[in-house]
């Protein structure tokens, strides 16, 4: 173990067995996605080093839309703020799922701070899936392979979305913008064998949408915990 | 004054913190949270009942372009994808392409057959 210890990530077979996971559909989707976000800055009039930093330091799509939209329109900075996080609020419930799984290998805190950067809904879910067979001392490398092809796959994404902006017919365009959710549906879609969080996944896409036409702003907390709760509750009483 | 160059990044920098923040927090509250815990459990329902809700949300109420295609058309892709997908034997890829390939001809056809239309009463 000491040796296995003193081995540096990129040395470390699950660290590749990460990068072979990212490679493939998760980076054709994300990558398409980007080059939307990509040509979202371009239309803002925002530079291409604006969204090249954006998807570098703030890894989340829904966030980065949002900051772009509400720039562009000349938003007050408490205002971007506010959005931005009520957006990226998931992130922290889906973090704080994520790390007991590199805690059983008893990965370092420092670590665990520096890998939280990647945790976006992509990895997220094929490390939910496939956290619980793995070696413990595997998840951290694997996870940090799977998200650096993720990661910089979708900021060369930013920049080629920049340059191709307004050369894809606008069907084409559309059709761009509506694979993320298609993908993320069909990935959700794939994971249903726990009844709770099968229930959980179903109320919440109902309760989603229809909170959101009365309270806009808190709809998806709102939804979270009560379709949560609900599916959790569900999932103990038949197991 | 703040410069106006510096402005977007300005923008940019409380995007990254309040992205962060929720990450950071996550890795904060989790402590020392099991696997096998009933909270650990509760948390991972919630988790995916917000993303479920954040999805749905994302089809049925887009933001930015993609509400420019009707409610109609975004359904029937991903009714379509959801069915290529379970007929496939739960292939992803082909999964994606039929939501993808659905929408992009529907709303092709929707555009163009109002076109023809309106050229055929001229």
């Amino acid at each position: 173990m000491a040796a296995r210890q003193g081995r540096s990530l990129f040395r470390d077979e699950h660290f590749w067995h990460g990068v072979q996971r990212g490679v493939g559909v998760p980076l054709i989707v994300l990558s398409a996605s980007f080059l939307g976000f990509g040509a979202l800055i371009r239309e803002s009039n925002l530079q291409l080093i604006h969204g090249i930093v954006s998807t570098m330091t703030g890894w989340a799509l829904p966030g980065q839309v949002a900051l772009v939209e509400l720039y562009a329109v000349g938003a007050p900075l408490a205002v971007i703020a506010l959005a931005v996080w009520l957006t990226n609020a998931r992130l922290l419930p889906m973090t704080v799922t994520l790390m007991p799984y590199f805690n059983e290998a008893g990965t370092p805190r420092w670590k665990l701070y520096i890998a939280c950067h990647w945790i976006a809904v992509t990895g997220w879910a094929e490390a939910m899936r496939r956290f619980p067979a793995m070696p413990p001392e595997g998840r951290y490398p694997f996870f940090i392979g799977m998200s650096l092809v993720l990661w910089s796959s979708c900021i060369l994404a930013t920049g080629i979305g920049y340059y191709i902006a307004g050369l894809v017919p606008f069907h084409v365009s559309l059709g761009l913008v509506f694979l993320n959710p298609i993908y993320f549906m069909l990935v959700f879609a794939s994971d249903l064998a726990n009844r709770g969080r099968a229930m959980a996944l179903l109320l919440g896409a109902v309760a989603g949408p229809a909170l959101h036409v009365v309270v806009p702003d808190w709809s998806l907390l709102i939804a979270g915990l009560t379709a949560g709760t609900l599916g959790y509750l569900i999932g103990r009483r038949w197991p | 004054m703040i410069d106006q160059e510096m402005l977007p990044y300005l923008a940019l920098l409380v995007g990254a913190l309040t992205t962060y923040v929720s990450r950071f927090l996550g890795v904060l509250l989790a402590g020392r949270l099991k696997v096998e815990s009933p909270l650990f459990e509760w948390l991972s329902c919630v988790t995916y009942a917000l993303l479920a809700a954040l999805i749905a949300r994302m089809i049925i109420f887009p933001s930015g372009p993609l509400a420019e295609a009707p409610l109609f058309d975004r359904l029937a892709a991903a009714t379509l994808a959801l069915a290529s997908f379970y007929l496939t034997r739960r292939n992803l890829l082909l999964g994606v392409a039929a939501g993808f390939a659905t929408l992009v001809l529907v709303t092709w056809v929707r555009v163009s057959g109002s076109d023809l239309l309106a050229a055929l009463q001229l």
